[in-house]
This record gives structure tokens, C-alpha cells and sequence, in this order.
């Protein structure tokens, strides 16, 4: 059982506040992504769970058991760092049984668990080579692998695949889930892909300036953003926004289409849509076509609607021209409202 | 004679055509300038003692060990080498036990005063030591640790720590604090880690900056030769007895001297490098 609890975390380097108030409860056996732009605190809040960074305020638990004042080495968590941290006076035999060796493990059972991670990563035949005579993708999976062979209750990695080319990336991926859902661990797993994220995560939280701003399944963070960032990160190509003005009670013109809308907002909001969720119809959002980029299933037509940059993945046999005025209807259980002034979804 | 292998060594890469010629000939003056001396040092110690003293000089070697066979025979001579070697041995561990740990915290601590200390611990060389002498000799005396082969090892350790800190703190530098990091991961203390990361990565460099501290022991003479009497070590023995030795003799005692500090240096070339922030090659 390890379930990690963070609470009312924050993080001060002199000046600048790199966490802010961070709660996170991570349930036992979840995995969880830490996502966000680079410089976003995600390391930082990584290296706080694991006890190589002390919190300025605030409690981590982890299974039960408050560990602020505990060693990495007392925390039953195993690390991957964002820059291997491969050691280079050992094998990759002796780097992955070297926390075993440490539990002072008898040799065959040291053998036998590192035999083991090293065929799960496919870098047996790499075990009895220096650092220096392997490749960067090579070094990520060995720092990998001596994490895993760990056993441990919690692994931290950072962005543990950042340096594997598009197709060695997409297949770790594939493999590093398959080995943690067998594996009865709690991770938590840093990238600023979020793709990776996507696919990877039972649940994402996504950072921004040092807080998270959302933590849900990977389906509520695309489908309901909490806010208007989240909206505007997650998504390639990311939600459309436009003004909105208030027409009536529950009813708001945009681009002088009317659509519902939240009912308490009373300032500004603005109206919000995933570019996928559009259609050509009779009527809808007038949109001039600027440019059209066919991305084989599907044409990406960036438009201009009521003056704002507006973007839509069509059906690929639909005839456009650029210069032509098309009206574009949103699926109306898409469409989302962000409040202006707090940046937050309303309903 | 170290200095002047240091400052060939840091002699910057000189840009574009014209500027290689300046670079390369400033190269070869500055190997004249440590070599030349060294060359007619050695001719003058393998030559019979009237070459010596004739003139005008020969510049090839006569391959006539006369003058080495001496000192061998000479009384006192094995017993201010044996000084000499435990003053240096001592001067070689007290240094790097106080040097590196303190290299270690430059590297890896931020405190208050980090820049400031830094800079203190270059400014021991600052004073010069013939100003420090009469009173380091009073102290001494009152101590009891005049004429000792620890008194001695105890100010050369100040003359050499200097360097231990900064070589030691550099290749701790050198080595990437996520090593540590996952060692303190994977079940190490801050002692374990050390033990098993941090140490056997800066081994080599340990043993240079060592064998550095031993050199620059074994080269002093101004401290030896006031603060020892009886327990002479062999510069001190050497300058007082070259003194009032013949040429011929005098040229072969610097011999003596100057081969093993060489070999030594050249031993370690590769850490001293590293030191002056120059890529291992
Ligand atoms: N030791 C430190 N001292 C001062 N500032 C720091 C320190 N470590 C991190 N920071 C700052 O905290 C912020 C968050 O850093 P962090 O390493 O957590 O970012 P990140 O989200 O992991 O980014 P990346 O995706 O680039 O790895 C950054 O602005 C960084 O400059
Ligand atoms: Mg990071």
C-alpha cells in the first residue's frame, strides 16, 4: 500500500516561488503524470516527494506515514532521473542490482532481479558494458531498470523517455506502462508531452506556474478543462476561444450566433471549442478560410471568425477554397464558457 | 620550475594564421625557458668536474657518473632523503584529509562567505613565508615541534592544502550531483554514497593532487631549512652543504633534486589539467 499524499505544499528558491499551495492525493497503484510547460515546477515537486529537496511548507505521505523528515533512502521510492544518472565506474550489470547491493541482497537473488529488469527493458545483452559505451537510449533504460528492480512501493521518473527517438519513444511507452500495471506500483511520471501524458496516465495533473491547475482522467482533462490554460495546452491543435456577450438570461451572441450558455456568470466569459467538434452547416459561426492544410483523414482549416483565429479539422473530401465564407456549427454539449476575469470553466 | 610549467600550460588558444605563429613560438620559448636550464643541468652532472669548470662549455653529455657516485657515498645524504620522504608523506595526507573535504563543501554546500573563502584560501599564498618564518620559529620552540618532521610537514600542509582544495574541489565539481542523488535513491547515506560513487570516480584525481602535495613538500627548502637543525630534509641538507661544495658537485646535488619532483609532476600532468579548467587530453 503506498498512496501519496501531498498537502498544502509550496516551494520557495530565495525569491521565486516555484510551488505554490499543492495538494495531490495519488492513490496506491494509480499513475499518475505530472504535465507542464518547461520550468513549471515539476522536477521540483518530484524531488520534494522523494526527499532530495526540502518543501518550504507543507506535508508529503506516503503510505500512511508523514516522510518530510525522512532520507530518500527510507522512503520505499525508487527515482529515474530526467538525466539518466547512470553511474559511470560500474556495469550495467552492477548499476541496476546496485540498490540491491545496498539491501545487501545475496548474490544470486541480485542476479536473478537484475537478469529479470534487464530482459524487461531488452538491454541484457548490455550487462557488462560502462556507461560511456551506450547510447542515450540505452542509459535511459538502464536508469530505468535499476529503478524497477528496485521493487519498490512508489517510482518517481522525469521525463524518463525524453531522449529516445519518436519510435523507440512510442514502444518504451507502450512496455513501461505494461511493466508498472504488473508491477503493483504507485508512479508518478513527469513530461511535458502531452501525448505521453495521454496515453500513459490513469490520472494527469497539469502545472502551471508552480500550482497544479487540474487533476483528472486524461478523457475530463481534454473534454472539461478546469481552466482556461489547461484548455489552451492540452489539444494539438488546441481549443478555440471567442468573445462572448450576454443576450439574455442563459443566452450568449457569439460572432452573432446565440448559444447557451452559464447562467450566474455576470462579467465577461468567453466561448470555447475543440476543433474537432465543428461542422460545416446552413448556419453557424461565419468563418473566412485563411489556410488549408490537409493532414490526410482529416483538413485542418484555420479560419478567422468575428476577427479572432479560429481553427477546425474537417472532413478531408469537403471542397474549400481559401477567401470563402463558411459557417461553422459547433456540437452544442462541446461547447465550453471560461470566466474572463478568474479564468475558471463555468457551467 | 612549476610555475613555469603551469603558465605553458595556460597559455590560451590563439585564433586565425598570424596569431598561430605568435602561439607557436610563444610555446617554444616557453619550453626553452624550462628546458634549456634542465638540459645544461643534466650535461653538467654527467661531466668529469674539470669539463665543469673549463671553458667554453660543452653541451653534449660525457656520461661520467663521478660527481652522482659522490653523493651516494656521502654521510648524512640517506638520512635527509628519509626526512625529506617523511616530511613529504605527511604534508601528502594531512592535505588531502583537510583539503578535500573542504573542496567537497565548496563544491556541493551553499553557505554564507563561499566566494570569500574561496578567496582566502588562495590568499595563504599571499604571505610570503620568509616574513612568517621567525615567528612560526618562536612558536615552534615553545611548542616543541621545532626541528620535527611533523612541525615541518605541518607548514608545508599549509603551502600545499591551497592546492589540494582547488584541484579537489574541481573534480568534485566534475561529478554530476544526480550521481549522488541516485545513489542517496537507491539506499546510501550521504557517507555510503561517497563511499561508493563519489570516491572511486575521483581516485585518480585524489592520488595526483596527493602526489602534487608531496612535490611541492620535497621542493621546499626555505621553511626547512629554519625550522630543522638535526632532521634536515634533503633540500635543506643539500643547500647548506652545496654552499660551500665545487661546482661540479653543486650541479649534481640540483640533479638530484629537480628528477624526482619531475617525474612526479610529469606522473600527475593530466589532474593539473584538469585543475587549470583545461579538457583531460
Ligand atoms: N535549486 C534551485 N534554485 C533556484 N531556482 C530553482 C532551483 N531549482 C529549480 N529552480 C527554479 O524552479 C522552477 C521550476 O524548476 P523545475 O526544475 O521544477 O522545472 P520543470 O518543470 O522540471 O522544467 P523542465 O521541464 O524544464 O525540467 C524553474 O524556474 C527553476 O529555475
Ligand atoms: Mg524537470
Amino acid at each position: 500500500m503506498a498512496e501519496i499524499q501531498i498537502k498544502n505544499v509550496a516551494k520557495r528558491f530565495g525569491e521565486y516561488q516555484a510551488l505554490s499551495d499543492i495538494n495531490l492525493t495519488i492513490a496506491d497503484q494509480e499513475f499518475m503524470v505530472l504535465l507542464g510547460a518547461s520550468g513549471c515546477g515539476k522536477s521540483t515537486l518530484l524531488r520534494i516527494i522523494c526527499g532530495l529537496e526540502t518543501a518550504t511548507e507543507g506535508e508529503v505521505w506516503i503510505g500512511g506515514r508523514r516522510v518530510d523528515h525522512l532520507a530518500p533512502k527510507d522512503r520505499g521510492i525508487a527515482m529515474v532521473f530526467q538525466n539518466y544518472a547512470v553511474f559511470p565506474h560500474l556495469t550495467v550489470f552492477e548499476n541496476i542490482g546496485f540498490g540491491l547491493r545496498m539491501q545487501k541482497q545475496p548474490n544470486d537473488e541480485v542476479k536473478r532481479r537484475v537478469e529479470r529488469t534487464a530482459e524487461l527493458m531488452h538491454i541484457e545483452q548490455l550487462l557488462g558494458r560502462y556507461s560511456g559505451e551506450l547510447s542515450g537510449g540505452q542509459r535511459q533504460r538502464v536508469a530505468v531498470a535499476r529503478a524497477l528492480a528496485m521493487e519498490p512501493d512508489v517510482i518517481l521518473m522525469d521525463e524518463p523517455l525524453s531522449n529516445l527517438d519518436a519510435l523507440l519513444r512510442l514502444e518504451m511507452r507502450a512496455e513501461l506502462k505494461g511493466v508498472l500495471a504488473e508491477s503493483n506500483t504507485t508512479a508518478i511520471y513527469v513530461t511535458h508531452d502531452q501525448v505521453e501524458a495521454m496515453s500513459l496516465a490513469d490520472r494527469i495533473s497539469v502545472m502551471h506556474q508552480g500550482r497544479i491547475v487540474q487533476a483528472a482522467t486524461p478523457v475530463e482533462v481534454y473534454r472539461n478543462p478546469a481552466e482556461r490554460f489547461v484548455a489552451g495546452f492540452i489539444g494539438n491543435p488546441p481549443m478555440n476561444f471567442l468573445p462572448a456577450n450576454r443576450a439574455d438570461a442563459g443566452k450568449w451572441t457569439v460572432a452573432g450566433q446565440t448559444y447557451d450558455g452559464p447562467h450566474a456568470a455576470d462579467g465577461s466569459v468567453e466561448f470555447a471549442i475543440r476543433p474537432e467538434d465543428i461542422a460545416p452547416a446552413e448556419s453557424g459561426l461565419p468563418a473566412k478560410v485563411r489556410l488549408i492544410e490537409p493532414l490526410g483523414a482529416h483538413l485542418l482549416v484555420t479560419c478567422d471568425v468575428d476577427g479572432t483565429m479560429f481553427r477546425a479539422v474537417l472532413e478531408s473530401d469537403l471542397e474549400l477554397k481559401t477567401g470563402e465564407i463558411i459557417n461553422l456549427a459547433p456540437h452544442a454539449d462541446r461547447i465550453r464558457w471560461f470566466d474572463k476575469s478568474t479564468q475558471q470553466a463555468v457551467a | 620550475m612549476s610555475d613555469a610549467t603551469v603558465s605553458e600550460i595556460a597559455l590560451p588558444r590563439a585564433p586565425g594564421k598570424a596569431g598561430r605563429y605568435v602561439y607557436i613560438s610563444g610555446v617554444v620559448l616557453l619550453c626553452a625557458w624550462v628546458l634549456i636550464p634542465l638540459y645544461l643541468l643534466l650535461v653538467n652532472t654527467l661531466s668529469s668536474p674539470e669539463t665543469v669548470n673549463s671553458f667554453p662549455k660543452s653541451f653534449i653529455p660525457e656520461f661520467d657518473l663521478g660527481s652522482l657516485e659522490f653523493f651516494t657515498g656521502f654521510s648524512g645524504m640517506l638520512v635527509a632523503l628519509k626526512n625529506s620522504i617523511i616530511v613529504a608523506a605527511i604534508t601528502m595526507v594531512l592535505s588531502i584529509l583537510i583539503g578535500a573535504p573542504a573542496g567537497y563543501a565548496l563544491s556541493r554546500f551553499d553557505f554564507r562567505g563561499k566566494e570569500l573563502f574561496r578567496l582566502l584560501i588562495l590568499l595563504t599564498r599571499a604571505f610570503p613565508l620568509p616574513l612568517l618564518a621567525l615567528p612560526l620559529a618562536v612558536l615552534f620552540i615553545r611548542t616543541g615541534l621545532d626541528d620535527t618532521a611533523f612541525g615541518l610537514a605541518l607548514v608545508h600542509t599549509t603551502l600545499a592544502i591551497p592546492f589540494s582544495v582547488l584541484i579537489t574541489f574541481s573534480l568534485f565539481s566534475g561529478i554530476p550531483i544526480e550521481l549522488e542523488e541516485a545513489a542517496w535513491t537507491l539506499g546510501c547515506n550521504r557517507v555510503t554514497a561517497f563511499q561508493k560513487v563519489v570516491l572511486p570516480l575521483i581516485l585518480p584525481g585524489i592520488t595526483a593532487s596527493a602526489i602534487f602535495a608531496f612535490v611541492i613538500s620535497w621542493n621546499e627548502v626555505f621553511a626547512a631549512a629554519v625550522l630543522t637543525i638535526e632532521n634536515r630534509t634533503l633540500t635543506a641538507f643539500l643547500l647548506q652543504t652545496l654552499s660551500e661544495s665545487p661546482l661540479h658537485l653543486k650541479f649534481a646535488g640540483g640533479f638530484i633534486l629537480v628528477v624526482p619532483a619531475l617525474i612526479f609532476i610529469f606522473a600527475v600532468r593530466k589532474y593539473l589539467f584538469a585543475m587549470w579548467g583545461i579538457a583531460n587530453r
